[in-house]
């Protein structure tokens, strides 16, 4: 079971929190042809490693936020506010 | 007074069972005595039980081999009827009088075995043999029987009576193993301020400590126990678990833990599954010993030496009469004396080591022991348990063995070296190797949040001798017990290129049993890099996997079965719908009345008179599960116009406007309404099964998406009580009732929704329509629901005014063809299938789901669309039915999705998905379900009252 | 060495020292014809079938770790075609097909045991929807039958028909069943070895040699070998080996858990699955109650399952079965699943000429094995779509022509 740390309520149990896929996906304007608008439905990195991504802590404070974890070990490595940039990681 | 003894091999004295209080027990239904204290093994023990089992694939006898949680034949029943646990360990079920106990293989009994077949057959069963028949005709012709030989205790066929609890705990420090090294380890943590939890297997702290015998910081150890554990209780923030096992240790230290409750006491749980979150673990969980592997090495009798050495000196049980012991490592030393000492005939040590310590071989000489260096068993006899033990000399390489001797013997025990338990280490991703000078599998690396403190006596890597006699049939060498997997098995695995350590455990099941391979993986890898002639440590090793020890399941379910598996959620006016007979079904959690039988009615009754006094006067509906939320703010209508097909730029205060909500690949989410309570404040409904998804969908797209439209979301569903009165009597009877609301037709039209007051009660109320006819959809607070609804239930006396359940509110939207998402659509659906095409494409900005419907297969003209169906009266639409057009190419061209009969003339009614269905209106499809197959005609919805003049009333 | 009782009664008398090596070690060569990288059931079944259905010779499967080591070595172990839409239907009835003759086929005794599976249905709309995909079943040719909630305690008896979500019926496929995935996988290494497939395992991939949009060799970690057609069937590195080509999936990799309670007697003579009370719960030959669960729903390469998920499955097999209260969970593992929007998998061409790819099979790759080697084989042998897999291309993404299994089989969305 993961330990989420919400930026807002501090370390809580998975089960508190929606996962929301891969985080800073830019959505494509109306105008945009078939290939970019269906790779922004359906194309993935996922990655074996460092993974951008989304999460809400729906049970508790609501709100949503980013956080990068490794998708191979779990560690999680940064977290931080729903709109804040990408955080450059530290290679470890 | 001398108490007599229980049993023929329970000692007069020594050990830790009182032997004033005796228990009697049953073990394949003969009766027995233990003393207090005993567990049913060393009660077994004691009375001489040998035999247990028989093993898993030969049907061989066995006794007890362990005195711990890795005990592989010493697998019993214990209890009957719906209390019947299967596979209990013997050395952990605590004797309790009258306990039934039964051995789990063997027939007719385990005493006489006709399975022993298999065992003089043994060759044809080698590992893997079944892959290499029972291929023709098919696996069917041999299932049966090979089923009924496998599987090891039988499945209780009647609820579980005991109770379960699930619990949590956070903890700074999870200390695991309250021996002298947990002990002193939690103390330390403690002191330092810590929250620390220690956890302990046994039903007592101490470990070993308890009962060899040994002194530590200068006190005796049970008195140095004593001291800290009463130390650790007055100490806050200390939790001691006894009797709990930390069996699975998962991501960001979580670990579980299986508690067990004893004596079981009537309102107490069986067991406990603890959910812990440390900070920190300590596993101070000390090691599991290992057998030597010689020729066979199984029989009743032969058991490892620390286990005997346990039974002896806690229980005071004597493993036999005349007592062999051998071993590779150091360890075995202090039970040849403790058996001396106790008046147990010793024959003698046979070590596979060339040298012993002086000091050691000084012991040896003072107590009389003949100790035999550089020797192993190499061979066993006895039919039915252990009679002679025949021991080898081995050469100086230790390839051959130069002479050999038989002793007689009842009891062998054997100590092939130690494995530090890692088990929860290896789960955590910590990296083992196998250590040569040991025998073990060790730590390669510290693990960043889990520290190994194995110590003491059982020290983290004893170095070894021999372990494997190098003579004798391979095919008689048991290596796993549990499986029954032998030398000549691991030998067959690699000559076949089964090679790399995880084939060669799937192919010969060496170490897949319940034990996990606790005393066989050791030995396993020794032998495999022997014959592959590479280091141990390059084959790696098998994956461990959780849990530790196996888990009741109902404690890992805890309480949340039956009635609490799913939560229920009653609507404000459960009450009355349960005091007036209404039939009730679980909708996504909530108890919604279906209908509400009358005497002597069926559901299907009800059904049609419910929707019968509807359309003739009027029906009264909870409709409270109807999902709400209000949406708030200078930016609202912008937001909210970012969602729905419609443009609601144009919408008017006061004014309903329907709509449909997509998902970003343009299939239909939701429906509901929107309507403006003033500029900013908008309300908007949804389907009540999707009310909290479509409220985390605002909330998603708000936050992420749009974070700078000011805009707040609330959700409100569970605030308002929703009350539909749906009839032509309408009016009439809301009139009655006193209110600020002006219900002129006028005033008030369809397709608006006013503010007010309702019996002096705050009110929202829309005309909107699922039925087709006038409906008044009234939201008061969810606490005045009862209220409002006796009152108009009083007020429409005079009408039969009376309740309506689901049924018959789906039947009657099912004569209007309105929409049910969730029923007419699915994930593929998008506006245009439905008929909403053109709103969809008349709306110029944005909204969620737009792009998407213009991707090609959105475009499709035989898509499936939207229809209706009817056919010749007397016959019923089935739903789930299929269609079929007359010039098909295709297996199926849709399917009916809502069915029912008309409530004025009963006929029968459909609402269709058919394949470019908006061409086909007129034509005839074949409708086939099951075997039965019909025809019907594709007409336009809706069947009744195609103007919808009655909603405008 | 054929396989039979007669071999099994020559090497039990001489000591069980004639049997040769089931596979051959691949000694790795500079070139192939076809190279297939993954060593599980799916790769191996298309080396096998390149060998025997088109002839060829040259062809070596590259495995980085042992053969099955993926999730082919890890699942439940069931196999089914009671599938909805009309390509699945096609392709996974082809492949119950291929399974009925394995065993004979590969002289390799894969267990195929046709006991039937129930798919339970826990409210009337639950019902409906059954009947719908019931129906849907029959159309495409394939056996089903819709089942009382009384018929069904008659096969399943230990089930429980009142529980918290009452069980409203439900529908059978007879010809569904459990088959013994380490079997498939060595039968078919062993048939494909037998025909001179080179299989060699420790050997992973670590990039592509593409040229002017043609695939024409890999860089592994034993060297570079050359091949103008080259598959990639590697469920949980799909993402990865398609990045060192250049592709991007649609791909999401999760980790899907499974565990075995310890072994009973016969208890359980069919394979059982419900997906709102969500598990599939068979019993092995072994007599292990094997429980198939839900994945854990994030990103996921740790093939290692949460307690979370854990725990909702075993609640959901006692709401099923409450008499299994007092068995034992023995043990719990997880696989990495390639889980595709529309549930469905990806067969066929990639935009880079020569390579061809078998991937995004999320949860149910394991009944696909031999369908999926006859028509990649096909495929990769003929450089066109087989017409059972012409819907699975990677093109659909494209278009939106989702094959969406779960949706039109009215599964909650």
């Amino acid at each position: 079971m993961l330990r989420i740390p919400c930026p807002y309520c501090g370390l809580r149990d998975e089960p508190e929190f929606t996962f929301g896929g891969p985080a800073h996906v830019a959505r494509p304007p109306l105008t945009a042809d078939d290939a970019t608008w269906t790779d922004y439905l359906f194309g993935r990195d996922n990655p074996a490693g460092a993974h951008f991504e989304r999460w809400s802590h729906a049970y508790g404070c609501g709100q949503w936020f980013n956080m990068v974890r490794n998708t191979l070990t779990h560690e999680i490595v940064a977290v931080y506010a729903m709109g804040e940039p990408k955080p450059t990681l530290s290679s470890s | 007074m001398i108490k007599p003894k229980t049993g023929p091999y329970r000692l007069t004295q020594g050990g830790q069972i009182d032997r004033t209080r005796t228990i009697p027990f049953r073990f394949n239904n003969e009766t027995y005595t233990g003393n207090a204290g005993d567990t049913l093994a060393s009660a077994l023990l004691a009375n001489g039980v040998r035999t247990v089992s028989r093993s898993f694939k030969f049907h061989r006898p066995r006794g007890m081999f362990s005195c711990g949680m890795e005990e592989p034949n010493g697998l019993l029943q214990v209890g009957t009827g719906p209390r019947a646990t299967p596979s209990a360990r013997a050395p952990f079920v605590e004797l309790t009088p009258n306990l039934e106990a039964f051995s789990q293989s063997g027939w007719p009994g385990v005493a006489f075995d006709v399975g022993r077949a298999l065992d003089f057959t043994a060759p044809m069963w080698a590992a893997g043999f079944y892959n290499k028949t029972f291929i023709w005709p098919n696996w069917h012709t041999y299932e049966a029987a090979i089923r009924r030989m496998a599987g090891l205790g039988k499945a209780p066929t009647e609820p579980d009576p005991d109770r379960y609890e699930v619990r949590n705990l956070h903890c700074d420090v999870l200390v695991i193993g309250a021996g002298v090294t947990g002990l002193k380890a939690a103390l330390e943590a403690a002191h330092a301020g810590a929250r620390v939890v220690l956890v302990e297997q046994d039903r007592l702290l101490g470990g070993q400590a308890l009962w060899d015998g040994s002194v530590v910081e200068s006190s005796p150890a049970t008195d140095w126990i004593g001291a800290r554990t009463h130390e650790l209780d007055e100490l806050p923030g200390v939790t001691l678990l006894r009797r709990t096992t930390a069996v699975g240790c998962y991501d960001h230290n979580v670990l579980a833990l299986s508690e067990r409750n004893h004596p079981p006491r009537a309102g107490m749980p069986r067991e406990r599954y603890w959910i812990a979150r440390a900070g920190r673990v300590v596993l101070a969980t000390g090691a599991i010993e290992q057998p030597l592997i010689f020729g066979h090495n199984d029989r009743p009798g032969i058991m490892l030496a620390g286990a005997i050495r346990q039974y002896l000196l806690r229980y005071g049980v004597a493993p036999g009469r005349r007592v062999l012991l051998a071993a590779n490592n150091e360890s075995v030393y202090g039970l040849a004396k403790e058996l001396k000492e106790a008046g147990v005939k010793v024959l003698g040590v046979v070590d596979s080591r060339h040298d012993v310590p002086e000091a050691t071989r000084a012991a040896m000489q003072s107590l009389s022991i003949e100790i035999s260096l550089g020797s192993i068993p190499v061979d066993t006899a006895g039919f039915s348990a252990l009679r002679s033990v025949t021991v080898g000399r081995l050469s100086n390489d230790g390839r051959r063995i130069n002479s050999t001797q038989t002793l007689e013997c009842d009891a062998l025990a054997v100590s092939g070296g130690w494995s530090p338990n890692l088990h929860l280490f290896a789960q955590a991703g910590g990296k083992l190797a196998y250590d040569p000078v040991s025998g073990s599998l060790q730590p390669t690396a510290p693990h960043p949040s889990i520290e190994i403190e194995i110590a003491g006596s059982a020290a983290l890597a004893i170095p070894i001798g021999p372990r494997v006699s190098p003579v004798g049939n391979t095919r008689r060498q048991w290596v796993d017990l549990l499986h029954d997997v032998t030398v000549a098995d691991l030998e067959l695995a690699l000559r076949e290129n089964y090679t790399s350590v995880e084939h060669v455990k799937r192919y010969t099941t060496v170490g897949m049993a319940a034990d996990q391979g606790k005393t066989s993986a050791a030995a396993t890898l020794g032998i495999l890099a022997r014959i592959r002639g590479i280091p141990a440590a390059e084959l790696g090793h098998t994956t461990l996997r959780p849990p530790f020890t196996p888990v009741t399941l109902g404690a890992i379910a805890g309480r949340d079965i039956g009635e609490r598996y799913a939560p229920s959620r009653l609507l404000p006016i459960h009450a009355w719908h349960a005091r007036h007979g209404a039939l009730v079904r679980d909708f996504a959690g909530w108890q919604r009345p279906v209908a509400y039988m009358e005497s002597g009615e069926s559901r299907e009754m009800a059904t049609l008179r419910e929707a019968r006094s509807v359309r003739a006067a009027c029906g009264l509906f909870d409709a409270s599960p109807l999902g709400k939320i209000e949406v708030q703010g200078p930016d609202a209508l912008e937001f909210l116009d970012r969602f729905y097909i419609n443009d609601l730029k144009t919408l008017q205060p006061g004014r309903v406007r329907y709509g449909l909500m997509l998902r970003e690949t343009g299939a239909i989410f939701d429906d509901g309404t929107v309507v403006m309570l003033a500029p900013g404040h908008f309300l908007i409904t949804t389907t009540s099964g999707n009310a909290e998804r479509v409220y985390a969908w605002l909330e998603e797209w708000r936050q992420c998406e749009w974070p700078r439209l000011r805009v707040a979301i609330t959700a409100v569903t569970e605030q308002w009580a929703t009350i539909s009165l749906a009839g032509p009597r309408a009016r009439a009877i809301l009139s009655k009732l006193d209110s600020s609301i002006d219900l002129t037709r006028s005033e008030f039209p369809h397709l608006t929704m006013r503010t007010g007051r309702l019996l002096n009660l705050p009110t929202r109320i829309y005309r909107v329509s699922f039925t087709g006819e006038l409906t008044y959809e009234i939201n008061v607070p969810a606490a005045a629901g009862p209220r409002l609804w006796e009152a108009l239930l009083e007020a429409g006396a005079p009408e039969e005014l009376k309740p309506l359940g689901l049924d018959a509110l789906l039947q009657l939207r099912l004569e209007k063809g309105f929409l049910h998402v969730g029923t007419e659509t699915d994930a593929t659906t998008v506006p245009a299938d439905v008929g909403w095409g053109k709103v969809a494409a008349q709306k110029a900005s944005d909204f969620v789901g737009k792009r998407s419907l213009a991707l090609p297969e959105n475009l499709r003209s035989d898509r499936l669309q939207l229809v209706g169906l009817t056919m010749e009266p007397g016959r019923i639409f089935v739903v789930g039915s299929h269609l079929r057009l007359a010039d098909s190419r295709d297996p199926s061209d849709g399917w009916i999705t809502s069915a029912g009969t008309m409530a004025s003339t009963g006929d029968p009614i459909a609402l269709a998905m058919l394949r470019a269905g908006h061409q086909q209106i007129g034509t005839e499809v074949t409708v086939q379900d099951g075997d039965a197959v019909t025809h019907a005609r594709v007409v336009s919805p809706p069947f009744f009252d195609k103007s919808g003049g009655r909603m405008h009333a | 060495m054929r396989y039979s009782v007669w071999t099994l009664l020559g090497n039990a008398i001489t000591g069980q020292q004639n049997w040769p090596a089931a596979w051959r070690e691949g000694t790795l060569r500079r070139r192939y014809d076809v190279i297939v990288i993954g060593g599980g059931g799916h790769g191996l079944a298309t080396a096998y079938y390149l060998a025997k259905n088109h002839g060829l010779r040259s062809i070596a499967v590259l495995e980085r770790g042992w053969i099955g080591g993926g999730n082919s070595g890890r699942n439940t172990q069931v196999v089914r075609s009671n599938y909805f839409c009309s390509a699945s239907s096609a392709f996974y009835d082809q492949s119950l097909k291929l399974y009925e003759e394995l065993g004979r086929e590969l002289n390799f005794n894969v267990m195929l045991s046709q006991r039937g599976l129930v798919w339970l249905a826990h409210s009337e709309h639950e019902l409906e929807v059954s009947r719908r995909w019931c129906n849907a079943i029959r159309m495409n040719g394939v056996d089903s039958e819709m089942l009382t909630p009384e018929q069904i305690k008659h096969v399943v008896p230990p089930i429980n028909l009142r529980g918290r979500l009452p069980i409203a019926g439900g529908f059978l496929q007879r010809r569904a069943g459990i088959c013994r995935h380490d079997a498939v996988v060595w039968g078919y290494a062993r048939a494909a070895s037998a025909l001179g497939v080179d299989i060699v395992q420790n050997c992973e991939v670590l990039g592509f040699d593409i040229v002017h949009g043609r695939v024409c060799g890999v860089r592994t970690s034993q060297g570079p070998v050359q091949a103008d057609k080259i598959v990639m069937n590697v469920a949980g590195y799909s993402s990865h080996l398609a990045r060192l080509a250049g592709l991007r999936l649609p791909i999401t990799t999760m980790a899907l858990q499974a565990m075995v309670t310890e072994p009973v007697k016969p208890v359980l003579d069919i394979v059982v699955v419900s997906a709102s009370v969500h598990a599939y719960v068979s019993q092995s030959d072994r007599g292990e109650i094997v429980i198939g669960a839900g994945a854990d729903a994030y990103n996921s390469y740790a093939q290692r399952g949460g307690l979370p998920q854990l725990r909702a499955t075993i609640q959901a097999v006692l709401e099923l079965f409450p008499s299994f209260s007092r068995l034992k969970l023995m043990r719990q593992w997880a696989g990495r699943v390639d889980v595709t929007p529309d549930t469905s998998p990806i067969m066929g061409l990639t935009p880079v000429d020569g390579l061809f790819v078998n991937c995004g099979w999320g949860t149910g790759g394991y009944k696909a094995i031999p369908a999926g080697g006859t028509t990649m084989a096909h495929t990769i042998a003929t450089g066109r779509p087989h017409p059972l897999i012409a819907g699975f291309g990677l093109d659909r993404f494209r278009t939106g022509a989702l094959i969406n299994e779960d949706a039109a089989a009215g599964v909650a969305h």
